[in-house]
């Protein structure tokens, strides 16, 4: 079983860290190719974009390895925005509390579902999506309401920054950097890891699994409506229309990055890469300047497509070696 | 599991899991007869079925994916993509153009089965890689929304055979084709086994990879025939929106119907009732002044219901 | 071990049923401190319930569990490891991707600063508690890409590490090699002599003789039978075992295989029905070559993992090989192809019957219909009066019992899904039909008649190999035996060789060299 460990580890390091490699190759030769590429503005222009995706990608990496899927995210990203401009008239206390209590109670009830009932990920957070989007609908008036944000500290919150970085970019960092303690360093992040590896080996192994899997999803909803809370402070109003796929974007980060869509394994630098790889893509396709938009949604899915052939190869060889 | 008898609890949930869609349907028939005005209009009727149509068309090749324990996320996707190649070549009339529309949805279908059957990728992340993909490629061919007046195509869209709106009869008949495919035929059969236990079929020679790869091609196509029927009706081509979310109805279709996610058995006609039951759930609603918010709401609950009864111990 | 002390486990009249089954009727079991319980019986005698009684898996319907003197009831298998009962599970029960290190500080690993994990202690402490069990390796590597005895200490370490007052092993050896077996031997003797209570679970008798102090046999949900284990007779184990008269074992003619006819068929035709050609596969196959000619049965025998079933699948395409061929009829097969085999001819009834044999779903008819479909339709569209046809003939030839053809076959007993599996490929009319322990979990009525089966199906001229552990099937059954040790063919005996001495010599032959 170990007569090719080089082989196995050569695998095991492209599994991890390959999104890293192709970021810092694209990085590399987007700066050769265009002259407004490495620029310190188009960077951060990088940065902001990518931190909202990022601190929801931090909240679906803990459920993917955790062996799950949560398709909620996006419409909890809208609701979250929707309620925290709408609280913003009563100050930033409220702002910031109501649509995390809110997103979290749909992560706690998400999570309960899944746990102790059952069902399938998938779709208890597929209900989530049409609930949630639902909820949201019902709160602005059918979407026909834009709430806008009324507290100046608020805004600052989503707006202001130093080195030419927003606030949002400095608290995903943060919340990475704290991810992957909990994650690596943490009883918690290790019963995330035995519950995507082996559910009935975990419960055996003495992990409660049932309370592993309401955190996990827990985290999600109240990452996803956090980092709506921040978008809205951003754009200093509840908009309705935004959010809408924003769930898949978030998943095919987290794939990219490395995290196995089987549960398991996985990490929080390969995803932070792997949404960063997708920024930077984006970023690129605009340097080309006459491509739309949508050609950046054919490179994603190509490249999700690549990655995941890419990860069934390696996969194999990491069990045959 | 460990329960001695069945409980009763356990009967009504196992009847439910049977009949419950056309119980719910009925139910709401019944409702609407008596408290909606202007509800046996044909008129109404008419609408329900024309809106529904591509939901059902769509629906039976999500039946059929999931019944091999799979599932399709690109099928939107596709129907912008042949909303797109529509609008490309209807220049060389409007046959032609369907001709084509179709042979992409057998490409982006081959594409994800390829993935699925052959290379082993989850199902989800395959269809989730065309998903992306195949909707920025259309956007890409056609990046605003086309008018046409094409006769031929707004005919396929608004004409009737005999009353009945020639969408709603070409939904009627790929029912009646699926049914049969999944009942009757050789291939049908194999697509339950394979759904049922995916090693037992390989050791017993069927070609699994094969009908793997198949099923997804007819997912793609019945997908890209939905996505024509819908421009035709529309008489304008809109990549951008067209088919967005129809996944979630297709699924919540196949859910509802009782087809379980865990594969291995196919319900064709419950699948159908699934996506009136929905169709008819919003209308109600609408008719009764209630807004899209509730749909939603009320949507998401009773795919929670519906996956309750039918539940098995997966893991997603 | 004093028979004074008092037991730390004990199962008083414990009962347990499930829909159908009484899978437990008033067991009682008594586990000392420092001794090795052998607990044995055979496949639904009620082993793994009542250890999943003891493990807080399943709450028993009737009875009491006393551990250290009060009565208890786990609610989970955490509440049973924490008061000290930890299991070893037949597949090793560890997370396959998660280090070595990770796997076995799960749940306690050392905390440093901020109380957050210390890594650096945790792997210092896996690679010692390691290394008081013979095992030297990376901790940092995860835990799949090591050999199963590796991850067989992993799970034996953690448990005993937790403070195990009792350790519950269920078939610890099936996957180990034999240099493996002798450290976990030398580890659990360690164990009984620090007070530990073992409850040792196997079907190697030689390992039960070898490291067990007292046993228990369990038959059909009952104590058959509870005491020291050196005073008690291997075949009178057997005997009770089997629920048998001693006598019926000792004189043999368990199997219903027909005595006469070895000999009887001879190799008329020049060329085999199957020749495979050094069929390798790294780590599992080493050029193995195996011939069927037609009317022959043809056994394989060896322990388990010698490759005796990764030779069958070999042949029919369902595992890939690094290299070797197989000809059938002289005509050489698509490798690594099932349909090319099962076209040309060779069927396998697989092993594992739940995994890779029935469509639990699906019903007898359906099951039976599977492989034959493309003949029994018409341009892809079945017949259904000839998959009737086809189905009542094979229900009735194999006695196959089901309340109608239309009733899902996972509600079937396991010998009737056997016959199921059977009529599947009967109803294709195979050349050869590779038969990977056919007889195993069901019933002895099925069993005879499987096995009359296998006789009348070689008499009308069909190729069989048969793979079985059960020696004296083999031996009943098959013409000719090749003997498997290590993925290669280490012996072939026929005519008045086949006997069971004659294996047992072949297969230790060989393994002289890595001590007995």
């Amino acid at each position: 079983m170990t007569a090719s460990p080089g082989r196995e580890q050569v695998s095991r390091v492209l599994q991890q860290h390959g999104a890293l490699m192709v970021l810092a190759a694209l990085v590399i030769v987007g700066s050769v190719a265009f002259d407004s590429f490495a620029t310190a503005g188009n960077a951060a222009s990088v940065l902001v974009s990518s931190s909202f995706t990022a601190i929801i990608a931090i909240g679906m990496t803990f459920v993917i390895i955790s062996g799950g899927i949560d398709l909620s995210v996006g419409s909890l990203f809208v609701f979250g925005g929707v309620l925290a401009a709408y609280g913003s008239q009563y100050g930033l206390f409220v702002a910031l509390a109501l649509p995390l209590a809110a997103c979290g109670l749909v992560g706690l009830l998400q999570g309960l579902l899944i746990a102790r009932t059952g069902m399938a990920p998938f779709i208890v957070t597929l209900a989530g999506l049409l609930g949630v989007r639902g909820l949201m609908l019902a709160i602005s008036n059918e979407g026909a309401t834009t709430y806008l944000v009324k507290d100046a500290a608020f805004a600052r919150l989503g707006q202001g920054g130093v080195f030419g970085l927003t606030w949002p970019v400095f608290i995903t960092a943060l919340l990475a950097v704290a991810a992957m303690v909990l994650l690596q360093r943490t009883a918690f992040g290790q019963n995330v890891y035995a519950v995507g590896g082996n559910e009935q080996g975990a419960a055996l192994m003495g992990v409660p699994v049932a309370r592993t899997k309401v955190y996990v999803y827990l985290m999600s909803g109240l990452l996803a409506g956090l980092a709506g809370v921040l978008n809205a402070a951003r754009l200093s109003s509840g908009v309705t229309i935004l959010g809408i796929g924003l769930e898949l974007d978030v998943i095919a980060a987290v794939v990219i990055g490395g995290t196995l869509l089987t549960g398991g394994a996985g990490g929080i630098t390969g995803t932070i890469a792997g949404v960063l790889l997708l920024g930077v893509i984006q970023s690129l396709i605009n340097q080309v300047g006459n491509l739309t938009s949508a050609f950046q949604q054919v490179v994603s899915g190509l490249f999700l497509a690549l990655v995941v052939v890419a990860q069934r190869l390696l996969g194999r060889a990491q069990r045959l070696g | 599991m460990a329960e001695a008898v069945a409980p009763p609890g356990r009967r009504v949930l196992a009847w439910a899991q049977e009949y419950g869609v056309y119980a719910a349907v009925g139910v709401l028939l019944l409702f609407n007869v008596l408290f909606t005005p202007h509800f046996l209009d044909v008129a109404n009727f008419r609408t329900q079925l024309v809106q529904v149509a591509p939901i059902v068309i769509v629906s039976l090749g999500m039946a059929l994916v999931i019944g091999t324990q799979g599932i399709d996320l690109s099928v939107g996707s596709v129907m912008s993509l042949a909303a797109a190649l529509v609008a490309l070549y209807l220049g060389y009339g409007a046959w032609p153009a369907l001709l084509v529309a179709l042979v992409g949805g057998a490409v982006a279908g081959t594409a994800g089965g390829a993935l699925v059957a052959y290379v082993g990728v989850q199902p989800i992340v395959a269809t989730l890689a065309l998903l992306v993909g195949v909707r920025g490629l259309a956007n890409v061919l056609v990046p605003q929304l086309v008018e046409f007046r094409n006769p031929d195509l707004i005919a396929l869209g608004s004409s009737s055979l005999s009353g009945v709106p020639v969408i709603v009869v070409i939904a009627a008949v790929l029912t009646l084709l699926m049914a049969f495919l999944v009942r009757r035929t050789t291939f049908g059969r194999q697509v339950v086994a394979i759904g049922g236990n995916r090693a037992a079929s390989e050791l017993s020679g069927l070609p699994v990879r094969r009908v793997l790869l198949l099923v997804y091609v007819i997912s793609g196509v019945l997908a890209a025939l939905a996505g024509v029927l819908a421009t035709a009706r529309l008489q304008a081509s809109d990549p951008t929106s067209l088919g967005l979310f129809i996944e979630l109805s297709a699924i919540t279709a196949v859910v509802v119907g009782g087809t379980p996610l865990s594969g291995g058995r196919i319900r064709v006609l419950s699948t159908v009732m699934g996506a009136l039951l929905m169709q008819l759930l919003s209308a109600t609603l609408i008719k009764h002044n209630l807004p899209q918010s509730w749909t939603q709401i009320v949507q998401a609950v009773i795919i929670l219901a519906a996956v309750y009864a039918t539940r098995e111990r997966g893991t997603r | 071990m004093s028979q004074s002390a008092a037991p730390v486990l004990e199962a008083r009249q414990i009962s347990k049923r499930f829909p159908g089954v009484v899978a437990l009727d008033g067991v009682s079991l008594a586990l000392l401190p420092g001794e090795v319980h052998a607990l044995v019986g055979e496949n639904g005698a009620g082993k793994s319930t009542l250890i999943k009684v003891f493990t807080g898996v399943h709450r028993p319907d009737g009875g009491e569990l006393i551990y250290n003197g009060s009565p208890v009831a786990f609610g989970t298998p955490l509440d049973a490891q924490r008061a000290g009962i930890s299991t070893i599970y037949q597949e090793v029960n560890l997370v396959p991707m998660m280090s070595v290190a990770r796997n076995l500080m799960l749940g306690r690993e050392p905390r440093g600063r901020l109380g957050v994990i210390d890594t650096a202690r945790m792997y210092g402490e896996a690679e010692r508690i390691l290394a008081g069990y013979g095992v030297v390796t990376d901790v940092r590597r995860p835990l799949r890409t090591l050999g199963m005895g590796v991850q067989q200490m992993v799970a034996l370490a953690r448990a005993v590490a937790i403070d195990a007052r009792v350790v519950i092993m269920d078939e610890p050896t099936s996957s180990l090699e034999p240099r493996e077996v002798e450290t976990l031997f030398s580890v659990i003797r360690k164990l009984r002599d620090d007070g530990i209570a073992v409850v040792y679970v196997s079907h190697r008798l030689d390992e039960l003789y070898e490291v067990c102090d007292r046993v228990t046999v369990l038959r059909d949900g009952r104590v058959a039978h509870t005491g020291p284990l050196a005073e008690l007779e291997r075949l009178k184990l057997i005997a009770l075992m089997l629920g048998r008269d001693l006598d019926e074992v000792r004189t043999g003619g368990l199997t219903r295989f027909s005595r006469d006819r070895r000999g009887a068929r001879g190799r008329d035709g020049a060329e085999p029905a199957v020749r495979a050609e050094g069929l390798t596969r790294r780590q599992v196959l080493r050029g193995v070559d195996v011939s069927v000619w037609p009317g022959e049965v043809v056994g394989l025998g060896g322990l388990l993992g010698a490759g005796r079933s990764e030779t069958a699948k070999g042949i029919v395409g369902a595992l890939r090989l690094d290299a070797g061929r197989v000809l059938v009829a002289g005509l050489p097969l698509r490798t690594g192809s099932t349909t090319a085999a099962i076209r040309a001819g060779v069927s396998l009834l697989p092993e594992d019957r739940k995994a890779e044999g029935i469509i639990p779903a699906l019903s007898v008819r359906e099951n039976i219909a599977l492989a034959a479909l493309p003949s029994l339709s018409r341009a892809g569209v079945v017949s259904d009066a000839r998959i009737d046809k086809v189905v009542e003939v094979f229900m009735r030839r194999l006695r196959i019992k089901a309340a109608s053809p239309h009733q899902p076959v996972q509600e079937l007993s396991g010998g009737n899904q056997q016959k199921v599996l059977l009529a599947r490929w009967l109803a294709i009319r195979p050349k050869i039909l590779l038969l990977d322990e056919p007889t195993r979990g069901i019933d002895v009525g099925a069993k005879a008649e499987v096995q009359a089966l296998v006789d009348e199906l070689a008499e009308e001229g069909l190729g069989v190999l048969l793979i079985s552990s059960d020696l004296e099937e083999l031996v009943e059954g098959a013409d000719r035996i090749l003997v498997l040790r290590e993925g290669a063919v280490v012996g072939e005996l026929s005519g008045d060789d086949v006997t069971e001495d004659k294996i047992m010599a072949s297969i230790a032959e060989r393994g002289a060299e890595s001590d007995g």
